[in-house]
């Protein structure tokens, strides 16, 4: 029987994504050359949503992109990932400004990949990040500016985000090492 | 888990399809105006040839320059092998320099899986005699999957010097394990001896032959071939098997064309076939970059697992 621990439920994920959609516009004083960029798998998704939630909210359509940063990351030679996507950003973002976008910010190589990959891209005029969770235990000097639940974990936890477009639910859990199968 | 690329006869469908979904993914990089991700930063790829090549030995460089890795080619014309150097030994001392693959093409049947024997880091074979070509095979496949949104069920005929192919064999193989239906299409004097044991159907009429095809692929005809009697005349041989656009109207009407280069226009295909909407020669190039990315990423990774 695995001790599981939610966290976070779909209204809360709803409430969460609705206040930061709040925090990025107040920020950058509008949605005027903001561009949202999701990191594969989770992070996607979810800057869908915080697209929808900005023009419900502004009445202006903010482009999302979608980032696979497997080629960037610093652990390649112990772990290739197999399932690699593909990225797709629908426009230039030179001298935009770029919300990165992902479900659980932990030891921060992720979004340093991401940042990596970004500038490959292009030179956006600022990037910032928004996250779902915080979960703490960052190894390089990353914070993020837009933060769902500060989520306190031991680093044996292991934190897991379902979304609804990926996994037909909104939650998100703690595991329990001894419960990992 | 891949640890060389030898030939698609013993290449798990999954790893086949693990190579063609990667390579589709990384094409996008291509289209980048600065095409370079730092993946392969540190690594040494070696180039070996013993043949003539153009698109295969750019295409893997490419491929690992993107990549960031660092390549260095190697010709046999112009190297130790002019001095009497085995090809293991060349291998070997190659490896000792410490270079982290080798992709090699070499006129002799089962050189690469000889050489991968002997060396602890990736072989990757680009050619082997009459034997194999498996990142040719992966390419093409990855090419008809992006046109037809699938390999399973199609009709592939390929068309020409089947016996000299290794192109043609990486492709049987590589299909039939993806669930397409392969037919050879040549000459008798062009098939091999013992292709009623392969799995694939046999037709020495090209009209017959290409009839209801999803995909038409014409081989190079090796003019030296001519020389051995095997051919009556050029000019024979392109009307009789000759692609055509007239050919094709007994095909899918959506049926593509593809040849893996060098093409003889005039003789194996025509240019009102090379050059219209049907062909995909170019994409199959530009495929062949993604792919060998893709091969290049899943023998180089992943060490601790390897």
């Amino acid at each position: 029987m695995p001790t599981e621990v939610k966290v976070m439920d779909a209204h809360e994920m709803r409430r969460a994504l609705t206040r930061i959609a709040h925090e990025i516009l107040e920020r950058n004083k509008g949605a005027e050359n903001l561009v949202l960029v999701g990191i594969l798998r989770r992070g996607a998704p979810l800057a869908h949503r915080l697209s929808r939630l900005i023009e419900q909210i502004e009445g202006t359509a903010v482009p999302v992109g979608e980032l696979d940063i497997t080629l960037y990351r610093d652990d390649y030679r112990t772990h290739a990932v197999s399932d690699i996507g593909a990225t797709h950003i629908p426009v230039d973002i030179t001298d935009k400004k770029v919300v990165l976008v992902d479900e659980v910010i932990y030891t921060g190589r992720t979004v340093r990949a991401a940042i990596t990959a970004l500038m490959d891209l292009g030179r956006p005029a600022c990037v910032q990040l928004a996250v779902l969770i915080d979960r703490g235990h960052r190894e390089l000097p990353i914070r993020p500016d837009y933060v769902g639940k500060n989520l306190p974990t031991a680093r044996q936890e292991f934190v897991e985000v379902r979304l609804e477009e990926l996994h037909g639910e909104d939650s998100v859990c703690i595991r329990k090492p001894d419960e990992e199968r | 888990m891949l640890t060389d690329l030898i030939t698609l006869r013993e290449t798990e469908p999954e790893d086949i399809r693990l190579l063609l979904d990667t390579a589709q993914s990384f094409k996008e990089i291509l289209e980048r105006p600065v095409k370079k991700v730092p993946t392969l930063r540190g690594r040494q790829v070696v180039t070996l040839f013993y043949e003539a090549s153009t698109r295969t030995r750019v295409s893997f460089e490419n491929a690992a320059k993107i990549m960031s890795a660092d390549t260095t080619s190697v010709a046999a014309a112009s190297s130790s092998v002019q001095k009497g150097e085995s090809l293991l030994d060349t291998a070997r001392n190659l490896r000792a320099m410490r270079i982290d693959c080798l992709v090699m093409r070499h006129p002799q049947s089962g050189a690469a899986h000889l050489v991968a024997q002997a060396l602890d880091i990736p072989v990757v074979n680009a050619g082997d005699g009459m034997h194999e070509h498996p990142t040719q095979a992966l390419l093409d496949m990855l090419t008809i999957r992006q046109h037809k949104g699938r390999l399973e069920g199609l009709t592939v005929a390929i068309v020409g010097d089947i016996t000299h192919s290794r192109v043609a064999r990486s492709n049987l193989w590589g299909l039939t394990k993806m669930g397409a239906k392969v037919r050879f299409v040549a000459p008798a004097t062009l098939l091999p001896r013992d292709v009623h044991r392969l799995p694939v159907e046999v037709y020495t009429d090209l009209r017959e032959g290409i009839e209801g095809a999803d995909v038409v692929m014409a081989l190079r005809l090796q003019q030296e071939r001519m020389e051995r009697g095997l051919l009556p005349s050029l000019r024979e041989y392109s009307q009789r098997w000759g692609v055509n656009a007239k050919a094709l109207e007994v095909t899918k009407p959506d049926c593509i064309v593809m040849h893996p280069g060098p093409m003889n226009r005039g003789v194996e295909i025509a240019d009102d076939v090379a050059d219209s909407g049907r062909s995909v020669i170019l994409e199959q190039v530009t495929n062949g970059v993604a792919i060998r990315m893709a091969v290049l990423y899943h023998l180089l990774g992943g060490e601790a697992s390897a």
